[in-house]
């Protein structure tokens, strides 16, 4: 069931302790409007265990200085912390090296990142860069400018009416000028999964470089940049139990390498003078000023957390949820899924006939439910399927069955209300 | 926090049984109004008799919300002047925002099923939208308003 790894062996996955887990999730434990709180907006942001909690408080109570710096012993143990979480990372999402992994603010940064550093230097009139239909506004926009910028053009894969990226239209816009292909590797708006495995191959074929937004990926399956031989991946800290403002943009060594820095500042140098500077190896070429050192201290316990649980027991898991969440929203009247790729993530976006999503967004929090609504930015999305905006429900490994069957009654609670 | 605060049964109706709704057409003007975070996108058409409004018309998709308060409107401003909408305006303004709001509650009719909107801020502007909308349709705006 393991959705996201390109070879990985069926192994069979120890079964969550899911009463345990919540246990960890502080935030979980509350009323709201009266009602205990479901939350299932989790491919918005994810929640924090207290183990996360609890590193970032420890690292400010007794470990923090600035990283880099002084020889005195809190900057030791901060920049000790601080690499050691690179490593985690590193090993997270088995790159070859260090070097290999930059620190950001986020999947939206990381993207800028590429696109000025990497495509903008090395486009020009007449190459192409090929995203596809359903990408999240990060991944259209920087692209955008790009192409503003050096006169490239933009082009996109079409997506089918079950919001599957469309292979063969990609095998016939792929060619000489495309000089990047930039992918979602789950959809934020409709949870496909994108069989990315197959894009990069032929992508190699033609000597095009891939980076796959994985933020909608990285906390509900095991990935393997290797593997997956893409160039860059990238990812937000948020998404994946760790704190909000913190990212990280794997890059293939050798790009990386080749690429001018794109901000300049502290840390990024080796020597300045007014004549010339030296920049920093990777990847602090790429880390300029003082980084979130607690941010990444805190992602690097969510990894652990996320790891003592296993991926591959993760990801059965929410494939179970998903499976019953699919079945029991089927059963309900006039609700019509949007989205419905053989392979998804454990997000279901959907309509309710005659009921605007943001009603159902605002009755469903009166019963405690939080979902999100709206267009998800992904408005292309939305124009494709007619709809204006969606309601979604994703789900993660802390989620019960019993969330589910909430989020069902509130629905048809809704259906009471709005007559 | 009281859901039939915000649903009222006059607000469901509303919302099913949109009143005045479709193109006017012809319109002496015409204003789109978009809150593109929601999904909430409106048309408002108004016939004018001198400085009176004779007839307006709304067409559009959006949440129970802003559908009701446009149809609403509709209802409450034919036969109005200019300046009686404007008065209107900030009226329905200070009920869907302040708390403390002295309002006569027969001068606003129907509209006053909108209190209870102002306990749900984040549905304020789906409220307000088509109330901008006609503002800019009465001072012939071509840009789009948005309340987002």
């Amino acid at each position: 069931m393991s959705a996201l790894s390109p070879d990985a062996a069926p192994v069979a996955a120890p079964a969550l302790d899911v009463a345990a887990i919540r246990r960890d999730f502080p935030i979980l434990h509350q009323q709201i409007n009266g009602k205990p709180l479901v939350y299932l907006d989790s491919a918005a942001s994810s929640q924090r265990p207290r183990a996360v909690i609890d590193t970032i408080s420890r690292y400010y109570e007794h470990d923090h200085a600035n990283i880099h710096r002084g020889v005195h012993t809190l900057s030791q143990r901060a920049t000790d912390a601080y690499e050691g979480a690179r490593d985690t990372v590193r090993r997270f999402i088995n790159a070859r090296d260090t070097k290999e992994i930059v620190f950001v603010r986020g999947t939206t940064e990381a993207i800028n990142l590429v696109a000025q550093s990497y495509a903008r230097p090395s486009l020009t009139a007449g190459d192409e860069i090929l995203i596809s239909a359903l990408e999240h506004h990060a991944n259209i926009v920087p692209w955008q400018l790009v192409c503003e910028q050096t006169g490239a053009t933009l082009k996109v894969i079409p997506i089918t009416t079950a919001g599957e990226v469309d292979f063969g239209a990609f095998e016939r816009l792929i060619g000489p000028r495309t000089k990047l292909l930039a992918l979602a590797h789950v959809s934020n708006a409709l949870g496909t999964v994108v069989p990315v495995q197959r894009f990069i191959a032929v992508a190699k074929a033609h000597g095009v470089p891939v980076l796959l937004d994985g933020a909608q990926a990285i906390a509900h399956d095991a990935v393997d940049v290797q593997a997956l031989d893409c160039d860059f991946y990238c990812f937000s800290s948020h998404k994946m139990l760790g704190p909000t403002g913190v990212g990280v943009l794997y890059g293939r060594q050798r790009l990386l390498e080749a690429m001018p820095p794109w901000q300049g500042g502290g840390d990024m140098i080796l020597t300045v003078s007014f004549e010339k500077t030296t920049f920093n190896q990777l990847p602090w070429k790429f880390e300029a000023g003082t980084p979130h050192i607690a941010g990444v201290i805190g992602l690097g316990a969510a990894i652990d957390y996320l790891q003592q649980i296993g991926m591959q027991a993760i990801a059965a898991y929410e494939q179970e949820l998903l499976l019953y969440a699919t079945a029991q929203l089927s059963r309900i009247p006039g609700l019509r899924l949007i989205g419905t790729a053989a392979h998804k993530a454990a997000v279901i976006s959907f309509a309710l006939e005659g009921i605007h999503p943001h009603d159902i967004g605002t009755i469903l929090d009166t019963e405690g439910v939080a979902i999100r609504t709206g267009h998800h930015c992904a408005m292309p999305v939305m124009d494709f399927f007619q709809v204006p905006a969606t309601a979604r429900a994703s789900m993660a490994f802390y989620n019960t069955f019993e969330d589910v069957d909430r989020l069902v009654a509130a629905l048809q609670h809704t259906r009471a209300v709005l007559g | 926090m009281d859901l039939k605060d915000l649903y009222r049964d006059v607000i469901v109706d509303h919302n099913r049984h949109p009143r005045n709704f479709g193109k006017l057409d012809p319109a002496d003007a015409h204003a789109e109004g978009n809150n593109p975070l929601c999904g909430d996108r409106l048309t408002v058409y108004v016939a004018l008799d001198g400085d009176r409004i004779r007839e307006t018309k709304f067409e559009g998709s959006g949440c129970a919300i802003s559908v009701a308060s446009a149809s609403m409107l509709t209802e409450a401003v034919k036969g109005k002047s200019k300046a009686e909408v404007r008065a209107l305006f900030d009226d329905i303004h200070a009920l869907l925002t302040e708390h403390e709001a002295n309002i006569d509650p027969a001068r606003l009719g129907k509209l006053a099923a909108l209190s209870g909107v102002r306990e749900f801020p984040a549905r304020v502007k789906c409220a307000s939208l088509c109330w901008h909308t006609l503002n800019a349709a009465l001072e012939r705006a071509a840009e789009p308003v948005t309340t987002e």
